[in-house]
């Protein structure tokens, strides 16, 4: 059987092309990803908001053909909680960077997850404020450098898959630009779920992070990835010292049976018509 | 017909015209003197499948507001003072990406926390320039309890009419009080309803700076796909950085406004055909300038009152008409000086006076009508 090349066109605005993305950015690959995800669960374009925050992540809304929103920095879960819950038939995924998510939008964060509402946040993850020019965000790890630590960073960075589950979200997994295949499978499972999905994805900035940090190519930054990521399965073999530096990948938590807050909320509803 | 009469709270009269207008959405943050808004949405709406919700925060509120907006909802939210400094942040992004929504401010005493259950009207010009950046706002000042209700759906109908944020600019006791309310029928209130545009999806532009006209924001999720940004953006809603898309994109967020001033603009005049003494006041102070303006004409001092009642955009030309005659104006408000302005610069060959009270009490009568006599000897 011959594989035919996949048709990216038909959900990319092309007059909104070329992106603003440097070249190496692993943005674009999450970017085709989540394409390729929508694309294979058959989602129809009208049925589909996409919200982002503030940030170069945040700009992935306006390449893409569907009803989409650029925010305000770090509250595109507030927009997406409105849309969502005045129209729960609507597939809402919001896009937001480190900074955006875990950082100035920390607080919408933990309260969707607590709502445990239907709508999927994929975080990009790339330790730092690109769009700014390398500043130390909420995720950047102890001891690395920022155009804001010159000294080395001192502050120990938030782990957005704990803080997501901690927090109430039921659908919560790892993956990173490197693990492009595993990525379209996960990004899928987070739209089928039934409740606040986290993706955390790592995603390279070479030029605002990687070259303060001893990675100044793309090829070093997909290599950390491709070595430092591993697999929950494997990771549970491990002593705590062996993890160190490193980041577990794949599926990390599920709960299938949560109540889902559209879906109370219309129960609600339901009850007060019977009254 | 007795029926139609009801005894409310001026917040409660909000909320209650909020539901006339057909509001389908809440999203708020508790918050004194506003709170009792969101209690009785928190009733009202989910009884006719609408929308309540409780945020995490005030910037969360409008957030969430502003995205069921664009899903097609007539939303609101209601807050006060320090909960308005917090908003400023997406009423600039509702005003940039013309989303329309309805944002009540229960005005009390500040800065910061201040005085939280006494009033004031100290945020009327946060209200006008809160926001950064240049822009243009509609905002209300009602002055009754029966008035809150009428004007609040008025705000949905403009909000609407021209996709900008209108907020309703009250106040503690205009909010706090209770007074006869008369419930009209429905059908003979205008109400405005969100339709979808009258062009097919692939002719839809959200936006259209030249043509001088509103274009209707198509609510997401009905074939109409689009992008929204708080960048500046051209006609198709994209990013721009050309430099007549910004000057269009600029003049139309200003023209927009203030080129319908005729029709945005509502205000009540008392006995001001002849006044040669006048009275400019919003809110409950209109209330006791009222007051003052009858003891003064008693007295055979030929006073009359200008309320405006959309105080933005401020009513300039019948300030100007007024004030050929009216050489003395007194603006009493409950504030440090802020309307004040509006009128010096309307009223420039007058003698504008201001009598500025903020200790947390009323501005009586009295009050007034010593200031007037003073100002007329």
């Amino acid at each position: 059987m011959i594989k035919t090349k996949f048709d990216y066109n038909k959900y990319l605005r092309q007059n909104t092309l070329p992106h603003i993305w440097c070249p190496g950015c692993g943005d674009g690959i999450i970017l085709k990803s989540l394409i390729r995800a929508i694309d294979k669960l058959q989602i129809k374009k009208d049925d589909i908001v996409i919200a982002s925050g503030i940030g170069c992540a945040s700009r992935l809304p306006g390449y893409v053909d569907f009803n989409t929103i650029h925010t305000t920095h770090g509250r595109a879960l507030t927009f997406a909680i409105g849309i969502k819950m005045f129209k729960p038939r609507l597939k809402v995924i919001t896009i937001s960077g480190d900074g955006d998510a875990l950082a100035i939008g920390g607080n919408h964060f933990i309260h969707a997850a607590r709502r445990n509402i239907d709508i999927t946040l994929i975080v990009f993850n790339n330790y730092t404020y690109g769009m700014t020019g390398g500043q130390y965000s909420p995720t950047q790890p102890i001891g690395s450098y920022a155009t804001t630590t010159p000294y080395g960073n001192i502050e120990p960075p938030f782990d957005v898959c704990d803080l997501a589950k901690a927090a109430g979200a039921t659908w919560v997994a790892r993956s990173t630009s490197y693990h492009a295949l595993q990525l379209d499978k996960l990004i899928e499972a987070a739209i089928t779920h039934q409740g606040f999905s986290v993706l955390d994805v790592i995603t390279n900035c070479h030029i605002s992070y990687g070259r303060r940090n001893k990675m100044k190519s793309p090829v070093e930054m997909i290599t950390y990835q491709k070595e430092k990521g591993i697999p929950v399965r494997s990771a549970e073999n491990l002593k705590p010292e062996e993890l160190t530096g490193r980041f577990k990948t794949g599926l990390i938590y599920q709960k299938n049976d949560a109540p889902e807050f559209c879906a109370e909320y219309q129960k609600k509803l339901e009850l007060l018509k019977t009254k | 017909m007795a029926n139609n009469i009801k005894l409310m709270q001026g917040n409660e009269a909000i909320a209650e015209g909020a539901v006339i207008a057909g509001c389908n959405f809440f999203a708020g943050y508790p918050i004194t003197p506003s709170s009792e808004i969101s209690e009785y949405l928190s009733v009202k709406l989910p009884k006719t499948g609408g929308v309540f919700l409780q945020m995490e925060d005030e910037i969360a509120a409008l957030g969430a507001v502003l995205g069921a907006s664009l899903g097609g909802a007539k939303a609101i939210t209601a807050t006060s003072g320090p909960g308005m400094s917090l908003k400023q942040e997406h009423i600039g992004y509702a005003s940039m990406c013309e989303i329309p929504c309805v944002i009540v401010n229960v005005m009390r005493g500040g800065p910061s926390t201040g005085l939280p259950t006494l009033p004031s009207q100290s945020d009327v010009m946060q209200v006008k320039w809160g926001v950064h950046g240049d822009h243009a706002i509609i905002a209300i000042t009602p002055s009754s309890v029966n008035e809150s209700l009428y004007e609040t759906v008025r705000a949905f109908n403009l909000s609407i009419k021209y996709r900008t944020p209108v907020i309703i600019l009250t106040d503690e006791i205009i909010g706090h009080m209770r007074e006869k309310v008369i419930i009209m029928e429905k059908d003979s209130i205008e109400i405005l309803e969100i339709k979808l545009p009258s062009v097919p999806p692939e002719e839809y532009k959200p936006y259209n700076y030249l043509s001088g006209k509103v274009t209707p924001l198509a609510p997401m999720g009905e074939g109409y796909r689009y992008h929204v940004t708080g960048l500046i953006h051209g006609d198709t809603g994209f990013p721009s950085q050309k430099t007549e898309v910004i000057q269009n994109a600029q003049n139309w967020l200003i023209d927009k406004i203030y080129k319908n001033v005729a029709d945005i603009e509502k205000f009540e005049e008392f006995q001001t055909g002849d006044a040669e003494l006048l009275l400019v006041a919003y809110g409950s102070t209109s209330r006791s300038s009222r007051q003052a303006v009858m003891m003064a004409r008693a007295a055979g001092i030929k006073a009359g009152l200008f309320r405006p009642i959309t105080i933005w955009p401020f009513p300039e030309k019948q300030i100007k008409n007024l004030a050929k005659r009216a050489k003395i104006i007194l603006v009493p408000e409950m504030n440090m000086g802020q309307i004040i302005f509006e009128v010096q610069r309307c009223a420039c060959n007058s003698a504008v006076h201001g009598l500025n009270i903020v200790n947390g009490e009323p501005i009586t009568p009295d009050q007034i009508y010593d200031k007037i006599k003073e100002i007329t000897k």
